[in-house]
């Protein structure tokens, strides 16, 4: 099964952490950084795999990551699952593809400011450690028809709440098209075609 | 159509974000953060009612907290609140915040529980999901126990939706890892078998994935899951990629299933069925053939999936182990990967090699790729390919090509990175000894193993080789010139200095003869050593140096100088200090005779397990994975399992602890003031002269008697050996030891017993500040009151005292009070504790009745709780007047003629305790035929049924 499922970038921020075991916070967090220690000083050309760190079991687990511009791409397994076929799973069918499709050229920024729809997404596919679903349009379908619902309801009941934050925002000195988004702005133009 | 416009969203998420990131150093982010926290902590606890959007944006925000590493400890409530809102978005957020953030907090879990049976009972399926994605993330006992017995029924339900079926698979799989024992297996498990068949493929997979899990725990319930396997694997395997168009992943027919199903498929021998089994291998060929046409895509995606596919098929081919053709064209295919340019397939094809190489149709096959293996070592960039190419070299090896992959890995060891080295170390000693036709190879390896890398030598190494030199004298003579050449090196490693001083110590004897490594020249090479060293080696080298004062005697004057400087007698570590003082001591004093017998050669170590492999098994893990990979492992994780040597697989005993002293808990004793005592000669512990004490084969006898003493028991677990004894029996030995001996004798009248208890001095030496107490556990306070009259503190060697206990048994009991002995033995503090003799039957008075009698009362006790009765095989042999005996040592009157059946036993008897009397009737039947006993016990009270059952059926 899928232990833990991280996407880091290339300093080490999490930009995301699932765990489908229990670990506490603490431990969470040095996972991350353990990993993203092994990962980021792997040269770029070397296999996808590696053993686990001792935090996360060692050499019964692998860790099995794809490298796309600034983020890493990291899911730890247990050697039920195959490596190919997980592999797959970050570059294609699933998730990174779907994030794609789903974001227009998926982006650093989008993972930072869209944890919720990203957490969907990888539901969708991947669920308590488990592969849920490996065909890319019927995880796309899944996402959108959430997607409907979720305007259909803003759409009635939002309004007010919607027109409240409006007001509010008026008065804000920032407003977030200013957002500096420094590092990361680098766009990645074209995903699939990365390796 | 993006699915999602940046616009939109949560505008105060996105402005928190943003301040986040603007932030300059970690102090202001942290402060942003804390700020932010208090505010959401405000609005939650303020008195207006937050809108569903507002406490989604809220939640969203701590998520974004959590992730960055924050300790979140609020909002939970507001979370487990958004699951009752009847919009998605809420509902999907409050679930996301419980599976990202929820422990099992049990307060929360009965409200989170509640929720989603709303949920699964809701017939909405997107509802239905989110219920069924968080059970299965969080996947707590709680939650298994309210759903266990709910998703099987949704799973098989005619009426489910495919999505939520494919989620209550998974989600019952999920539950099925983390609680089994919650599962029930029932009726559905044949209904889910038939999910192989569905029209849905993801429902299949989910399926698959389930049945796996299930069919490892009870193989036998999900057979029928075989042929359905096969048949979906032949339709997938040989369809035209159109019926299957949206699981066609780059030209690959539903990789993703074929996966699952091989390893379904891993969980059972080869098919019996002859149909079934053809059909199979015609599936399996075909994923090889079409591994072998060219690629219809020039994508990475393509090749990989179907890799994948090809890597499991090989892992079932593997598996089964039946099929020598198949197995030779897997390992072919494998050769061909080995040199891909994609490091992932080298990587895999060296892993999956290495489970072929220990089948016996392709072990030949494997080793013709030697070459390439062993260039892959050179050449390889990636540290995990070379360490997959070390494991398949080492798989692959036998005894024809044991030099050369020994020799490359040797090689490779000095550039190999340093997480692997320990590794490799142990590897080439184990092939080293194991493929070792001539011992003087294996020498030769192992001190060019302590060159190369001697810090990754781990002691186990090291101890390997001297059992193994000790134990074959035809090396002995080899190795004492190959250690006497390698110490000569300007900078050795300490741990060649240790093979070295403990070898020539041996066996420098065998090469005394040349001038050029004469007595003194042996001696003075290691002593040239001796200052660069630990303690431990030092120690070691001071043991070598007195087995030299043996072997040689011209140079005992030398070695008795190097003794008696102030660098060795008043050396600051005790162990050096004692080994020097005694040493010389020893020489001085000892006649040649005396120094002969004490510093013999050791004798062969005991045949046992290597514990170079225990340590190597220990490193890679015991491989407890739950999943499939258990079957898997022992296919590939142990590649040595069909070695005859390693089939012993008995726990590996711990070199550590039969070989070195230093970590051996010693005797209190053997500390240096017994030496001032001047009981020198006696006392010291010189069968472990050289460090290794593990119990020789056949050590003089002299030796065992002469030291003896020493192993009283320093710990202080209580001995309760002989304490079944005294069930029936009053008086006799209670405990001995090479120190003392402890006596009792007792009384017992009515509820009151008084016990003598004599502690003989084994010794010649007195016992100084003897104490006894005696200590009653918790449960036994207030049951039984015991006390005990003070006792002399000093007892003179081979003198006797006496000390008085007084009982009285307040209620029954069960326990047993503990005797706690602490006395000085020559300096040491000696400390026994004996669980004292005083059981419930004690207190019994016998009681002589009528047959007529017995039985109206043997009636009137019918109740189910005041009997107990056992069943139990005789332990001695069953012998009437014995049995008798026994029996009116129990305490109880052995009533004649009132059993019908003469050969059975019946008593009668009253206990007495302070508080009340308690009536007992037992009766023991035997059947001498089947070497059994029944006996059963009645009494008023069900504790003391029991407990007299208990300790009257340990008697026979």
């Amino acid at each position: 099964m899928i232990k833990a499922i991280l996407i880091f970038n290339n300093h080490g921020k999490p930009r995301l952490s699932k765990f489908y075991e229990h670990y506490t916070e603490d431990t969470e967090q040095q996972i991350i950084r353990e990993t993203f220690h092994l990962v980021s000083k792997r040269d770029e050309n070397v296999c996808n795999f590696l053993e686990g760190g001792m935090l996360i079991g060692g050499s019964d687990y692998k860790l099995i990551y794809r490298h796309y511009a600034t983020l890493y791409f990291v899911f730890c397994v247990d050697s039920s699952e195959s490596e190919l076929g997980i592999l797959d799973l970050i570059q294609v069918k699933v998730f990174v593809e779907t994030l794609d499709k789903c974001f227009e050229n998926v982006c650093e920024l989008d993972l930072i400011f869209h944890v919720d729809k990203v957490h969907n997404i990888l539901a969708e596919m991947v669920m308590g450690g488990m592969v849920l679903e490996t065909n890319m349009n019927e995880i796309i379908t899944q996402v959108d028809a959430q997607n409907k619902m979720e305007k259909s309801e803003a759409g009635i009941a939002g309004a007010p709440a919607r027109a409240v934050s409006a007001v509010k925002n008026m008065n804000l000195p920032e407003m977030p098209r200013n957002i500096n988004i420094g590092d990361i702005s680098i766009k990645v133009p074209n995903l699939p075609s990365f390796k | 159509m993006p699915a999602v416009s940046k616009g939109d969203g949560m505008r105060g998420l996105a402005v928190f974000i943003s301040d986040i990131r603007n932030c300059k150093s970690k102090e202001a982010e942290i402060k942003r953060i804390n700020k932010e926290l208090a505010n959401i902590r405000s609005k939650f606890k303020g008195d207006k009612a937050l809108d569903g959007y507002s406490k989604k944006k809220y939640v969203c925000k701590l998520l974004f907290i959590f992730l960055l590493g924050h300790d979140i400890d609020f909002g939970h409530m507001e979370a487990v609140n958004l699951l009752s809102s009847n919009k998605y978005t809420e509902k999907q957020i409050g679930y996301l915040f419980i599976s990202v953030l929820v422990n099992s907090n049990s307060d929360l879990i009965r409200l989170i529980n509640n929720a989603i049976k709303n949920d699964l009972n809701s017939r909405n399926p997107t509802f239905m999901n989110l219920a069924l994605h968080c059970i299965a993330n969080v996947g707590s006992r709680e939650m298994a126990e309210a759903f266990a017995s709910e998703i099987p029924r949704i799973l098989v339900a005619g009426d489910t939706m495919d999505s939520v079926k494919q989620s209550a698979a998974l989600c019952l799989l999920r539950l099925n890892r983390t609680s089994p024992d919650l599962v029930p297996m029932g009726e559905w498990t044949a209904r889910v078998v038939h999910l192989l068949n569905d029209q849905h493929l993801g429902v299949v997979t989910a399926a698959t994935s389930l049945i796996t899990t299930l069919a490892q725990k009870s193989p036998d319930d999900f057979k029928t899951s075989i042929s359905l396997a096969v048949a979906r694997l032949s339709r997938i395997v040989t369809s035209a990629c159109i019926d299957l168009q949206d699981y066609t992943y780059y030209f690959v027919a539903a990789p993703w299933l074929s996966v699952k199903l091989l390893r379904l498929l891993q969980c059972y021998p080869p098919p019996e069925d002859a149909a079934l089994r053809s059909r199979l291998t015609e599936c399996l060929e075909t994923i090889l053939n079409k591994a072998q046409e060219p690629p219809k895509s020039k994508k990475v995606q393509h090749s990989n999936a179907k890799n994948a596919v090809l890597f499991e098929a090989i892992s079932l081919i593997i598996h089964h182990d039946s099929e020598p053709t198949l197995l030779v064209r897997a390992c072919n295919q494998l050769g061909q990967f080995l040199q891909h340019r994609e490091t992932n397939l080298r990587y895999l094809a060296l892993e999956s090699m290495c489970t072929l190489a220990s089948s016996e149709f392709s072990h030949e096959a494997v080793k013709t790729h030697i070459e390439t293996v062993i260039n892959a070592l050179k050449t390889e960039r990636d540290v995990s390919v070379r360490q997959r190419a070390v494991d398949l070299l080492y798989a692959m090896c036998d005894r024809s090509n044991a030099k050369q992959i020994v020799a490359e890995m040797l090689s490779y060891l000095e550039t190999a990175d340093y997480s692997i080295r320990e590794e490799i170390v142990l590897k080439v000693a184990i092939l080293a000894e194991k493929y070792a036709v001539d011992y003087t190879w294996y020498v030769d390896t192992i001190l060019n193993l302590i060159r190369i890398a001697g810090d990754y030598v781990s002691e186990e190494v090291w101890y390997r080789v001297i059992q193994i030199v000790i134990n074959r004298d035809d090396v002995q003579g080899y190795a004492a010139k190959t250690v006497f050449e390698a110490l000569h090196a300007p900078a050795c490693h300490e741990n060649l200095v240790k093979v070295g001083g403990y070898i020539l110590g041996e066996f420098g004897n065998l090469i005394a003869g040349d001038s050029r490594s004469s007595p003194l020249v042996q001696f003075n090479l290691l002593h040239s050593k001796f200052h660069l060293c630990s303690v431990p080696t030092r120690a070691l080298l001071l043991s070598a140096y007195i087995k030299f004062i043996n072997l040689f005697p011209e140079v005992k004057a030398t070695i008795q100088d190097v003794l008696r400087s102030d660098s060795q007698l008043r050396n600051a570590d005790v162990e050096l200090q004692q080994r020097a003082v005694e040493y010389l001591r020893l020489s001085c004093i000892a006649s040649t005779d005396i120094l002969a017998t004490v510093l013999e050669e050791m004798p062969p170590f005991p045949e046992r397990e290597s514990s170079i492999l225990a340590k190597l098994k220990k490193k890679k893990g015991p491989g407890n994975l739950p999943d499939i990979d258990d079957s898997r492992r022992n296919v590939n994780g142990n590649t040595e399992h069909h070695e005859p040597t390693e089939t012993t697989n008995k726990s590996p005993p711990s070199l550590m602890a039969d070989l070195l002293p230093t970590n051996r808990p010693r005797p209190a004793s053997s500390s240096p003031i017994m030496l001032s005592a001047g009981t020198m000669g006696s006392s010291h512990p010189f069968t472990d002269l050289l460090n290794l004490n593990s119990p020789p084969a056949a050590a003089p006898s002299l030796l065992v008697d002469v030291f003896s003493d020493l192993s009283a028991p320093a710990s202080v677990e209580v001995s309760e050996d002989n304490f079944s004894r005294f069930v029936c029996k009053n008086n006799g030995v209670l405990y001995e030891n090479q120190l003392l001996q402890i006596g009792l004798k007792s009384e017992y009248r009515q509820n009151l017993g008084r016990m003598y208890v004599f502690y003989g001095n084994k010794t010649s030496t007195q016992f100084l500040s003897f104490s006894s107490s005696v200590t009653n556990g918790d449960a036994l306070k207030g049951q039984l009151i015991v006390h005990a009259k003070s006792v002399d503190p000093v007892i003179d060697g081979g003198a006797q005292v006496q000390q008085i206990l007084n009982m009285e048994c307040v209620s029954d009991f069960t326990d047993a009070p503990v005797l706690n002995i602490q006395f000085r033995y020559g300096g040491a503090l000696q400390n026994i504790a004996v669980k004292l003799p005083v059981m419930l039957n004690k207190f019994f008075q016998p009681t002589e009745m009528t047959s007529q009698d017995f039985f109206q009362r043997w009636k009137q006790l019918g109740a189910p709780q005041q009997e107990v009765q056992k069943i139990f095989k005789s332990q001695h042999p069953m012998d009437t007047d014995v049995t008798k005996a026994k029996i009116l040592g129990f305490g109880v009157a052995l009533l004649d003629g009132v059993d019908p059946n003469p050969a059975n036993f019946v008593g009668a008897g009253v206990i007495h305790t302070k508080d009340t009397q308690v009536g007992c009737l037992l009766r023991l039947e035997p059947n001498t035929q089947a070497e059994m006993y029944r006996l059963t016990l009645r009494t008023s009270r069900d504790s003391v049924s029991q407990r007299l059952c208990d300790l009257l059926s340990e008697q026979f």
